[in-house]
């Protein structure tokens, strides 16, 4: 028996639709907006008119130091996701382990999940002061849940059949773990560790935001309370911006880990 | 053949006097009940009984996988108290590795004994072709039918090279023509590698087209009905089917079967009843 090979498939019109369907619903959402505003219908110094917030762009760039101000963003938003997934996977392993502690924390830490965390901001500015580590503990403290959560639930939920076969071929427990528990989990981790960056993204733009210090949140604040809309919204783009690398660096992450489910 | 030249004193495999009980909500039950018997080095022999009857827990006892049981396991001479290199086991569940393509599936159990890369690939190579699944080396379980994936579950069971084959209902999830085919390609490796093959199963066609005796097991507990002999000529293919002796084969052991199964449904039955009415 040989396999079957399959040929070099011709992209279609058909490939192109999804993409070209949800790029041009965004523009013709923005265009309504911008038809609305100049109708009169929106009140354009509650809402700016999409051209503006285009037109701003250069000169939030220029004028407002976004390069540093995005790069700070984002090595906030990577320390605290490099911290979330070492411990908050390490603390899901560990969690599924020992029962004990996950009887008596799993409860908690699921309440945690829900919980306002980024209320808890001004304790985090005593403990560490009004620097970049306040921005990345709220963002890592708050993004530690679901990732914990999410690593118990895919370890826990690793098909029997697979831990019987790691048992059959007398695995030990460190091999159990490595080459067959964590392998099968991945994919719900890599849901947790998702989850996690959201959480962080938006603890760590919001803290910026509330104690005026860092990144984009600050650059906001700033521009907000200048009543620079225009402005603020070319800002929150570049927010955006930071999630969208982030998920494609994730994505990327996931693939070189587990090529196919 | 070789199996067939051996007295029963040379066995490879002995379970002696298997016991199992479990302890349910509506109290104990005993799945497995004074279970003996042997296996000769390169013998074929297959488990069959009905639903029930402790089959499944019965290839846990003798893989290593069920340590709560009465009894002696031992392979050549050696008694087992959990699992054992000596024993490979094919599972009834679809159990190859999603992460891992056929080969990286395949070369586990080599991987394990430290074989390095390039001689593990050589090796898993050989029994991926054993099992007639070469140029799908490079893809993912996923990319496979059901009985392609059993496949590269039996290939990297083979490749730990095992003195003893344990299979649970392996083909039970497929479709009738792929038993039959895939049965043909166990027949073909056991009579190739000349290795000793314990199968569990519930599927009378399939144990007689491959074995050399069949243990008949009671519905529970289960105990040992009968061992049946399977003279029928090697090599064989699925063509024996067709033969009139497997027909008076197929029928002895329905008979011993028939009974037990019956017994079993309206057990089922009985519990159903007063399950459906306590709720009610």
């Amino acid at each position: 028996m040989s396999a079957t090979t399959t040929p070099a498939r011709r992209a279609s019109p058909g490939d192109y639709l999804p993409p070209v369907v949800g790029i041009g619903s965004l523009v013709v959402f923005f265009l309504l907006v911008e038809l609305l505003i100049q109708l009169g219908a929106v009140n354009r110094f509650i809402v700016p008119p999409p051209s503006e917030v285009l037109g701003s762009f250069g000169r939030v760039i220029v004028e407002e130091d976004i390069l540093q101000r995005f790069l700070l963003t984002l090595t906030e938003c990577l320390t605290a996701g490099v911290m979330l997934t070492v411990f908050g996977v390490s603390g899901g392993v560990l969690m599924h382990r020992f029962k004990l502690l996950q009887q008596a924390c799993e409860t908690w830490v699921a309440a945690m999940a829900s919980a306002p965390i980024v209320l808890m901001y001004p304790l985090f500015l005593v403990i560490f002061g009004r620097n970049a580590w306040t921005i990345i503990m709220m963002g890592f403290v708050a993004a530690l849940p679901p990732v914990i959560l999410k690593t118990i639930e895919g370890i826990a939920g690793t098909r029997k059949v697979l831990v019987n076969v790691g048992r059959s071929f007398n695995l030990t427990p460190t091999q159990q773990f490595w080459k067959i528990l964590f392998p099968a989990a991945l994919p719900t981790i890599f849901v947790g560790v998702r989850l996690g960056l959201i959480f962080a993204l938006i603890n760590i733009v919001g803290v910026e935001f509330l104690i005026n210090f860092g990144g984009l949140g600050q650059l906001i604040n700033e521009l907000a309370e200048r009543y620079d809309l225009a402005g603020t919204y070319a800002a929150i783009c570049f927010v955006i911006l930071v999630s969208i690398l982030f998920f494609m660096v994730l994505e990327k992450a996931e693939r070189w880990l587990r090529p196919v489910d | 053949m070789a199996a067939q030249n051996t007295s029963l004193d040379d066995a490879i495999l002995v379970a002696d006097d298997i016991g199992v009980r479990f302890e349910t909500a509506e109290g104990p039950v005993i799945a497995v009940d004074d279970v003996s018997f042997k296996v000769k080095p390169g013998e074929f022999l297959s488990v069959i009984g009905p639903s029930g009857c402790g089959k499944s827990t019965l290839f846990n006892v003798i893989g290593g996988l069920l340590s709560h049981h009465q009894g002696v396991v031992s392979v050549a001479g050696e008694t087992i108290n959990g699992p054992h290199k000596s024993i490979g086991m094919v599972f009834q569940e679809e159990s190859t590795f999603p992460w891992r393509t056929v080969v990286d599936n395949v070369a586990f159990p080599l991987e394990l004994i430290g074989m390095p890369k390039a001689k593990r690939i050589e090796r898993a190579r050989h029994f991926i072709a054993l099992v007639g699944l070469d140029g799908f080396e490079n893809r993912y379980p996923g990319e496979l039918s059901g009985g392609m994936r059993q496949r590269v579950s039996l290939a990297r069971t083979l490749a730990s090279e095992p003195k003893i084959l344990l299979m649970d209902e392996p083909f039970a999830a497929l479709d009738e023509q792929t038993r039959l085919l895939l049965g043909d390609k166990v027949l073909q490796i056991q009579q190739q590698l000349k290795q000793t093959t314990l199968l569990i199963t519930h599927n009378i066609t399939e144990a007689v087209q491959m074995s050399d005796r069949i243990l008949v097991m009671t519905y529970r507990p289960g105990k040992v009905k009968r061992i049946v002999d399977i003279d029928l000529p090697r090599p064989r293919t699925s063509e024996v089917v067709t033969s009139e002796p497997f027909g008076r084969y197929v029928a002895k052991i329905w008979a011993d079967l028939r009974e037990e199964a019956s017994r079993g449904m309206r057990d089922e039955e009985k519990h159903a009843l007063q399950h459906h009415g306590a709720a009610s």
